[in-house]
């Protein structure tokens, strides 16, 4: 095997061995840990090891691959949650895609005038400490009174909003730092070739920021997810994710295994969501042999 | 070193496309220039003192002084990286921004600056893309160049595979893509070790014979200075000003190669420049650099 490919594999081996660690750490607290849970004074800070508080790793497992009720036509837990996550899935892309443009579109206008840098840039960390639960009723209000022509604002679009309202941040950041990256001897040569700005932006600028901009783009992805499970809940949007949280939540009491379900189903959005920004870095990846390079 | 075999001057010519410099006008020609840098309020650091100095079409001129005392600073005003405070510099008859925006010059740093994402060839023809030369002359401009500086085997690797003395025969390579009459050097062998800078020199001395360019070359090596010039200005700090200039006349270029540091004419010129730099008396006396 190529010392590439023993890199790889050893890569995967050390990441199933963690998952592995984490699976075993929680089964044996659970057979060794207090039942009443750890106790400092009278604060809790280890959970109580009932099957109810922590049930077994294979009674979520099983649970999922069992009907969501006990009625005649329910689904497959796996079934309903993989369509939820579907659904969650496509809210965040068309968030992320949406906080992807605007936070780019913000960071040129940042770099291009120095006076908009000083402008915008307060406001955009600003923008980060409104909380969530306080925007998305105000988005969902303003969203219903849109309307023209055929075009109707629909909830998940309100979703959608608020996610890119999360995942613009970290590009605009980013791709900021990217921008402004290259060397001033590299920002002379493009002077000496009497290029102008869309020349130097193209050529230069934006090859540069792509070592940024790939970690931004991961944290937007995950950041967008986040935000689309978090405003499902909040708006109180159907079919999604952030629902099925919720709902399944309320049936901690005697059924434990099955909130866990969505649970998982929102890391496999995570996932897939982080991979998806993976690909991209892969085709991106000779504008990173700056990170390598002496 | 796989030296390749001098490349037939004819191939390097300046292309059709690009105007000769109005003929007869100095290439570089510097009229009482200063620059002087506000530090604070107030305050402010004269780089340069009514600096006057001219380069003849084709002619080597090397700019040599102790740190601080504006050589670079000089050689940015005729780049018109810099504008002076006072003075007046033309690039061929012209005022210098107007020759930047001809690219009347080709320009090489200390650093290579190569964009560490294309490839040597990719970092050849940036210029020519730049300024709109066909992708299938660019092609043969870059392979040509390549072939001059000897990199051959080297054209598709990336800046991060390549030696540093690779990567400065590639920024060397890159000054020449537009076949400029002026190559502005600003102590770009000074990142290399002893045996690739001689060995870097001997291949400028080469160079420049081929493309017949003038050229103005900023180093604090003494012998760098002499082996490389026609003239040698010597500058002195704070202020930066012009203490001397010495004609060094060490045969054409297509005559100097590895004797000639053996020669009895360099070391003489290389103490003539000695003493211009520290004052007679201390000629030699002091363990000065002698790259």
């Amino acid at each position: 095997m190529t010392r590439r490919g023993r890199a790889i594999l050893r890569r995967i081996l050390v990441g199933a061995l963690g998952v592995t660690l984490l699976a075993a750490l929680w089964e044996l607290y659970k057979l060794l840990g207090p039942t009443q849970g750890v106790m400092i004074g009278t604060t809790t800070v280890l959970p109580r090891t009932s099957d109810l508080a922590m049930p077994h790793l294979w009674v979520m497992a099983g649970r999922v691959l069992e009907p969501v009720t006990g009625a005649a036509n329910a689904v497959p837990i796996w079934q309903a949650v993989l369509l939820g996550a579907l659904f969650t899935l496509g809210i965040a892309a068309v968030g992320w895609l949406v906080g992807v443009a605007v936070g780019l579109a913000l960071a040129l206008l940042m770099q291009r005038f120095r006076l908009a840098e000083s402008a915008i840039l307060p406001w955009i960390i600003l923008s980060q400490t409104v909380p969530l639960i306080a925007l998305a009723p105000l988005v969902r209000r303003w969203g219903s009174q849109i309307q023209f022509g055929d075009f109707t604002w629909a909830s998940w679009m309100s979703v959608a909003l608020i996610a890119s309202y999360l995942a613009f941040f970290p590009v605009s950041v980013g791709a900021l730092r990217g921008l402004g990256s290259p060397d001033a001897n590299h920002v002379d040569l493009m002077h000496v070739y009497a290029a102008g700005w869309w020349k130097t932006l193209w050529r230069l600028r934006l090859p540069a920021s792509v070592a940024y901009l790939l970690p931004a783009l991961r944290l937007a992805a995950a950041s967008a997810v986040i935000g689309t499970v978090v405003a499902e809940v909040s708006i109180g949007l159907r079919g999604g994710i952030g629902r099925l949280i919720v709902e399944y939540a309320g049936a901690a009491g005697g059924d434990p295994g099955k909130p866990w379900a969505p649970i998982f189903g929102s890391i496999i959005v995570g996932l897939v969501a982080a991979g998806f920004v993976g690909l991209i870095g892969l085709f991106l990846r000779r504008f990173r042999r700056g990170e390598v390079a002496a | 070193m796989s030296r390749t075999q001098p490349t037939d001057p004819a191939a390097i010519a300046v292309p059709a496309a690009r105007p000769a410099p109005s003929a007869g006008a100095l290439a570089v020609e510097a009229t009482a220039v200063s620059r002087i840098f506000p530090v604070r309020k107030g305050a402010s650091v004269t780089a340069l003192d009514n600096v006057s100095l001219s380069v003849a079409p084709g002619e080597f001129v090397s700019l040599i002084g102790p740190s601080g005392c504006g050589k670079s600073t000089l050689l940015r005003l005729i780049a018109d990286l810099d504008a002076p405070t006072s003075g007046n510099i033309t690039v061929f008859g012209k005022p210098a921004r107007q020759a930047r925006i001809d690219q009347d010059y080709g320009i090489a740093f200390q650093q290579a600056g190569l964009l560490p994402w294309r490839t040597v060839a990719g970092n050849i023809e940036l210029p020519l893309e730049l300024h709109g030369t066909g992708k299938a002359a660019r092609r043969a401009r870059a392979a040509e160049l390549i072939a001059l500086v000897g990199l051959s085997d080297f054209a598709d690797n990336y800046p991060d595979q390549l030696s540093g003395g690779m990567q400065q025969r590639v920024a060397i390579a890159r000054s020449l893509a537009e076949s400029p009459s002026l190559l502005l050097m600003d102590e770009p062998f000074g990142a290399l070790d002893e045996m690739t800078r001689e060995r870097m020199q001997n291949e400028l001395v080469r160079i420049c014979g081929e493309t017949s360019a003038a050229v103005v070359f900023v180093t604090h090596s003494i012998p760098e200075a002499v082996f490389l010039s026609d003239r040698v200005v010597v500058l002195e700090p704070r202020p930066g000003r012009i203490r001397d200039v010495l004609t060094v006349s060490l045969g054409d270029p297509a005559g100097r190669g590895e004797n000639l540091r053996e020669d009895e004419g360099f070391f003489h010129a290389v103490s003539q420049v000695r003493e211009l730099l520290h004052g007679p008396g201390v000629a030699g006396a002091r363990g000065v650099e002698t790259r």
